[in-house]
């Protein structure tokens, strides 16, 4: 089985240091990168998968030169090796351009399966996965708690979570999934997986390589704009209440009944 | 005349969700201010009932009565009809719901049509001739206004941006077959199942009462639900929580679960970690019950009650109580 597994260097929002440029575009040197948390639940079940039947896992990225850097640490997590697409046009690009590069690089490998995170913590919408999915023409399965891919027949099996339970999908492969954090928790890199990681192969691709025409690709032909930017409205002072519980469950009650919310 | 159109979803029974009551009000708002006509699309196996319900809202409704849709994923079939509906016209302005039908819908419809996508707006208006649309990102510290180059494109819409409201007329309905044979695959949906006490959903909620690890286990997720009951709230939770197994992860609050912007979040023994407070932090009023008065949230809540929720909240439970006399 060849899983690939969709991989996005975000800023970590653990440092909680995240901005925009004076272009409006994300200052990648504010705050250090890592591998966006969704993705690392996809990759976890990647391994998983891998694990029980055997594979490789090949991760993909759209990311500017320094990326390859964080993906070194998915492929600590054991994936076999990395596909980085890099082009100077790209930076700035919107989701019909970023699904449209991804889709380009996904076409010239095989696989069975491509997974996803459900959406970036850099203010992504999760809407890319379903635009590559269409545009490759492959079955697309979003929100799976459960992947179950059967060999034998050629078809995987997702546990889709709904509002009052899941679906049951069923699709040939190869198709398309976009996991949640119900698949399971990612796992370390252990001390032999970062060693090995050092020498695995991140293949460089620019647009040329891909034969993508960048005339309708990249920050240049982005559909979106960003007009104006704010900062939220401060929250104000907190009260801090102490004293028994009586009067701590007193205080909330008067606090919501002066804000009219009961 | 330019149209703006909304995409209606539907609940499991086929009724209109709610998102999409928000969103087709929202259409109308910006077909005023634009001189447009607000329309909806509802593609269904028996789209009947949610289409009448959305022409409670809208002036017009296209509503598609599709097989295909029946034991099938519903978004990529909808995101086809809706793409042969709305035409190539780079001005379309379409709304949807940002939660995870409308997201798979907006994606589809965006890689058919070449139209662009903005994410999880707060709140859009009309100007310069287009959609402005605002965005809180970065985990709550910005609030971006981005705008479509060719003025239209795809916005899909956080529940609770406005308010729902009916139109003082009933819009017409025209009942439409596909028009054509689907290109992209359709996946089959084997089995439904529902599970006991499915939850309200958060994303809705205008109270989230929330546990965190310091409530100890599934027993004590019933105090929470219990002070959620006597609010008229949902229940969320932590990631801790839902790792420790006393909660599903359908009711996550955070960076890995879902975002929330409720009018009341009530915390009880959360630490506020980073990465839960991304997903609460413009809750309109954050009140926490922590025994640790130096715990992250104290940083941003607005009322910070120190002490043992195993107290405080049975005391909290009668005096609410009292109140509702
Ligand atoms: C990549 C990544 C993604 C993550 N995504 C999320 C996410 O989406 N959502 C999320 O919530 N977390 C997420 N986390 C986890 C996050 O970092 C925290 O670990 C988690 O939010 C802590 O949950 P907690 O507040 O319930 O637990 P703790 O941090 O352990 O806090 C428990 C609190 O309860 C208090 N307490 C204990 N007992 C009592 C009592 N009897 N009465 C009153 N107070 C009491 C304690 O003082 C403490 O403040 C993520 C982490 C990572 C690394």
């Amino acid at each position: 089985m060849h899983i690939v597994v969709l991989t996005k260097p975000v800023p970590d929002p653990a440092a909680a240091a995240e901005r925009l440029g004076p272009d409006h575009r994300l200052d990648r040197a504010a705050s250090p990168a890592v591998v966006n948390a969704n993705d690392e639940y996809a990759l976890e079940a990647a391994l998983k998968l891998v694990e029980a039947s055997g594979g490789e896992i090949t991760l993909l990225t759209m990311a500017p030169a320094g990326g390859a850097d964080t993906m070194r640490k998915a492929l600590a997590m054991g994936a076999t090796r990395g596909i980085q697409v890099t082009d100077p046009v790209l930076a700035g690009s919107d989701v019909r351009s970023t699904a449209a590069v991804l889709a380009a690089a996904l076409g010239e490998l095989t696989f069975d399966l491509v997974l996803a995170g459900a959406d970036t913590s850099d203010g992504g919408g999760g809407v890319v996965p379903a635009g590559i999915a269409a545009l490759l023409r492959l079955p697309y399965l979003s929100n799976a708690a459960r992947i179950e891919p059967d060999a034998g027949s050629g078809r995987v099996k997702v546990r889709r979570i709904t509002p009052t339970g899941y679906d049951v999908l069923e699709a040939p492969m190869p198709a398309l999934i976009v996991c949640t954090q119900a698949l399971g928790e990612p796992r370390y890199p252990s001390l032999k997986g970062i060693m090995a990681a050092r020498s695995k192969e991140i293949a460089a691709r620019a647009l040329a390589d891909l034969g993508s025409d960048p005339s309708g690709l990249g920050g240049a032909a982005s559909t979106t704009t960003v007009l104006e930017t704010r900062r939220p409205p401060a929250r104000g002072a907190t009260t801090v209440v102490r004293g028994t519980p009586g009067e701590g469950a007193a205080a909330i009650v008067n606090f919501l009944a002066t804000r009219r919310i009961i | 005349m330019a149209t703006i159109w909304v995409v209606g979803e539907l609940n499991g029974d086929g009724s209109l969700a709610r998102v999409s009551t928000e969103a087709a009000t929202l259409a109308r708002t910006l077909a005023t201010a634009a001189g447009a006509e607000a329309a909806g699309i509802v593609v269904a196996a028996d789209p009947s009932s949610a289409a009448t319900e959305l022409a409670t809202y809208v002036s017009r409704v296209v509503s598609i009565t599709d097989p295909e849709a029946a034991g099938h994923v519903w978004a990529s079939i909808a995101a086809e009809r809706v793409a042969e509906v709305i035409g190539s016209d780079p001005g379309t302005t379409v709304l949807v719901g940002a939660g995870p039908d409308g997201r798979d819908v907006a994606g589809a419809l965006s890689a058919l049509t070449g139209l662009g996508v903005l994410v999880n707006a707060i709140g859009v208006t009309w100007a310069d001739g287009g959609p402005a649309v605002e965005m809180s990102v970065f985990g709550g510290k910005l609030i971006t206004t981005s705008g479509f180059t060719s003025k239209g494109g795809i916005i899909t819409i956080r529940p609770n941006t406005v308010t729902a409201e009916v139109a003082g007329t009933i819009g017409r309905i025209e009942p439409a077959a596909p028009s054509g044979s689907l290109s992209l695959p359709k996946v089959a949906i084997t089995e439904q199942v529902v599970e006991a006490g499915a939850a309200a959903p958060i994303e809705e909620a205008r109270i989230i009462v929330s546990g965190g690890r310091g409530v100890g286990g599934a027993a004590g997720f019933e105090l929470v639900a219990s002070v959620a009951a006597a609010l008229n709230g949902a229940v969320g939770a932590t990631r801790a929580a839902v790792d420790a197994g006393w909660i599903p992860y359908a009711q996550q609050i955070g960076q890995t679960g879902k975002i929330v912007k409720p009018e009341l979040y009530l915390a009880l023994g959360i630490s506020g970690a980073i990465q839960h407070k991304v997903g609460m932090q413009t809750a309109g009023t954050i009140v926490a019950v922590n025994r640790d008065p130096d715990a992250p949230i104290a940083e941003f809540a607005d009322l910070v009650v120190v002490g043992d929720l195993f107290e405080v909240v049975p005391a909290l439970l009668l005096a609410l109580e009292a109140r509702a006399g």
